[in-house]
């Protein structure tokens, strides 16, 4: 997050400003912007770090892929353990966003609309994956669900499939993403208030009316940023799911574990083809995200008073 | 539709307390129909609680609120026929004007819902009567302070409410077009005639635009009456000091008599009952004249003048304290004079603790 921030205002900051602080006695002109030199050294130091740490990494990514040509990509790809793991990665994520995107509407509308006991230890909560490391999450669930854990028997009883099964992947990837909704709108809701709201009841609308027609638009481009974020992470998670995975070739292997797996196995372009899709859609993230900041900052209304 | 427009609103010992605070504390109000109201109090008075009772978007702890003698309590704020313009005018931002208006009329159940070309004629009709008619495609962001307040009172009236609440209407706006849309609403009262009620804080607003005024003060009503009645009698020392601008002075009663700093004035008691009291006089009622002809003495410190009036700072003899009075300029005051002050008119209360 912050490195594409950097990137943003490396980008921002390097034609225009440039050309604009060239008169005789620049520090006189403008106080806040440092001598030449001093500018010059800074952004050559971030341009550097971007390029070696970012930049660099991305394009190794896509030469390893296509390095043996663009058909032993695509018969890579389609490889039927890869396309597994595509299908189940798309698999995990819809149902991951979908819920998270259900519990992250409530959790923030509780928290930004009403005044309630405890409110403070569920913010707290909220942040948990955050602050949990992903494996220790991934632990959690094998505890809950496996053989020896708390649920184990019981549901080997009923012969029903945490563990080393999509349940479990699903599971493990909704706690890790959780957080990605509910925070994107927490801040938003908070900021709007309750008047509006209040104006369409009185107006004889119903709670559901007054969600769909009043709440949800004025939240939209909050919801589609936090869906955004939650789903680049629920694709790209490895440590939760690679617990309670069982890495089952075909099965339950996510791109990010056969890509694991491919290295591992000195399979270098098969790993880098699959990676290559994860780093597309890092990129795609990206772009959507920076054209809904802008929708985010349009959307704010004009201050009343 | 409604057949009867006009209401009568009766609220009985209301309570409301957030936590330790009564933000109404046994509260009696009767509105009649047809009405202007105004409640009128410094903020943490009550009076916007009160509203929003009313309106149904806050519960009372306890008491009584009927409309036409039917248990408003007993229903939801969209069951009750109200219509609400907020302070900040809450528009829908992602509306547009006309949409804003016609939103009342969307959300009725299937039943009773307007076909599609009578929502558009009811709210050009709305948007005619703010005289916004010219906006109905803008959005509430490209809109000034005084076009939102008349769209969000134009959305209120769409559901052709029985009462009109209304919450600092004309807080947000700047002078001028507060003076412009005071007299706007009376005219648009006078015209629809649906009771109404609006909070204000500016005691100027409640005098201009109201039929009465309540004037509320701690989570009470401290007095109920006309603009003149709260003006010239008000009926506690909090309404004499909250409305227009007063002189307080603290005496001390005693047999009849009145007392400042130990000496005794020459003004009646007016059955103020003894012990420590507050004496209250208009800066306008103060009579300037020449040394010892009135029951004050007092050396002018500072005169300014605004039109016809010159507002002098007078240091009392009695008790050094400094007053502000307000005397036509037939005679012209000068620093350093030695004057006579007597009240034409003035009112004491027990002292306040």
């Amino acid at each position: 997050m912050t490195l594409e921030m950097t990137l943003q205002r490396v980008q921002t900051a390097d034609p225009e400003d440039l050309e604009r602080a060239q008169p005789l006695y620049p520090a006189r002109n403008n106080p806040r912007t440092e001598p030449g030199p001093i500018r010059i050294a800074i952004i050559a130091i971030a341009v550097t770090f971007l390029t070696v740490f970012v930049v660099l990494p991305l394009v190794v990514v896509f030469a390893q892929a296509f390095s043996k040509g663009i058909g032993a990509y695509f018969s890579a790809l389609s490889d039927p353990e890869a396309l597994s793991a595509i299908r189940l990665t798309l698999w995990v994520a819809a149902i991951s966003v979908g819920l998270n995107l259900v519990f992250g509407l409530v959790a923030a509308w509780a928290i930004a609309k009403f005044d309630f006991r405890g409110k403070t230890l569920l913010i707290s909560l909220i942040d948990l994956p955050f602050s949990v490391s992903p494996v220790i999450a991934g632990l959690v669930f094998v505890l809950l669900f496996g053989a020896q854990g708390y649920w184990g028997p019981w549901l080997q009883a009923h012969n029903v499939h945490v563990l080393f099964a999509v349940p479990g992947i699903t599971l493990a990837t909704v706690f890790v993403t959780f957080p990605f909704v509910a925070r994107a709108l927490i801040p938003l809701m908070q900021e709007q208030g309750t008047q509006e709201e209040e104006a369409a009841i009185s107006l004889g609308a119903s709670g559901l009316q007054t969600f769909f027609r009043v709440t949800l638009p004025n939240i939209k481009w909050g919801v589609l940023y936090g869906v955004l974020l939650c789903n680049a992470r629920a694709m790209g998670e490895f440590g939760a799911v690679s617990v309670v995975s069982g890495h089952i070739r075909g099965e339950t292997n996510t791109m990010p574990l056969q890509v694991e797996i491919l290295y591992n196995e000195y399979q270098f372009e098969a790993a880098f083809a699959i990676a290559s899709l994860l780093a597309m859609l890092a990129l795609i993230t990206l772009v959507a995200k920076t054209i809904l900041e802008r929708r985010l900052d349009e959307g704010q209304p004009p201050s009343d008073d | 539709m409604k057949g009867n427009l006009q209401v009568t609103i009766e609220v009985k010992n209301l309570v409301k307390k957030f936590g330790a605070f009564a933000a109404l504390d046994h509260v009696d109000l009767k509105v009649a129909n047809g009405e202007l109201l105004a409640l009128l109090g410094p903020s943490g008075s009550g009076k916007t609680t009160l509203l929003r009772i009313i309106a149904g978007l806050d519960w009372p702890d306890s008491g009584e609120v009927t409309f036409d003698g039917e248990d408003a309590l007993a229903r939801g704020a969209g069951e009750r026929d109200v219509g609400f313009v907020f302070q900040h005018y809450a528009l829908f931002r992602h509306m547009t004007v006309f949409e804003n208006v016609a939103f009342g009329l969307r959300v009725q159940p299937r039943a009773v819902r307007k076909d599609e070309a009578s929502i558009r004629a009811r709210v050009k009709e709305l948007l005619d009567l703010v005289q916004l008619d010219w906006l109905s495609d803008r959005y509430p962001s490209q809109l000034s302070g005084g076009q939102r307040q008349r769209i969000a009172l134009a959305r209120a009236l769409a559901i052709e409410p029985r009462i009109l609440l209304l919450d600092e209407p004309f807080g947000a706006l700047d002078a001028k077009v507060r003076k412009e849309l005071r007299q706007w609403l009376r005219s648009l009262h006078s015209e629809i005639h649906v009771t109404s009620i609006f909070v204000t804080h500016d005691q100027e607003e409640a005098l201009e635009v109201a039929n009465r005024v309540v004037v509320m003060d701690k989570g009470r009503i401290e007095q109920i009456g006309t603009p003149g009645e709260v003006y010239d009698h008000p009926a506690t020392a909090f309404v004499h000091g909250f409305i227009g601008e007063s002189i307080v002075l603290p005496v001390d009663v005693r047999d009849g008599g009145v007392r400042l700093g130990g000496k005794a004035l020459n003004i009646a008691a007016d059955g103020a009952s003894s012990g420590a009291s507050q004496l209250f006089v208009r800066r306008h009622d103060m009579q300037v004249g020449p040394p010892g002809s009135g029951a004050f003495e007092g050396a002018v410190q500072r005169v300014r003048t605004f039109g016809p009036i010159q507002r002098a700072e007078v240091a009392l003899s009695a008790d050094k304290s400094v007053i502000e009075i307000d005397a036509p300029r037939d005679r012209e005051l000068r620093t350093g004079d030695i004057v006579g002050l007597q009240p034409r008119r003035y009112r004491i209360f027990a002292a306040q603790d």
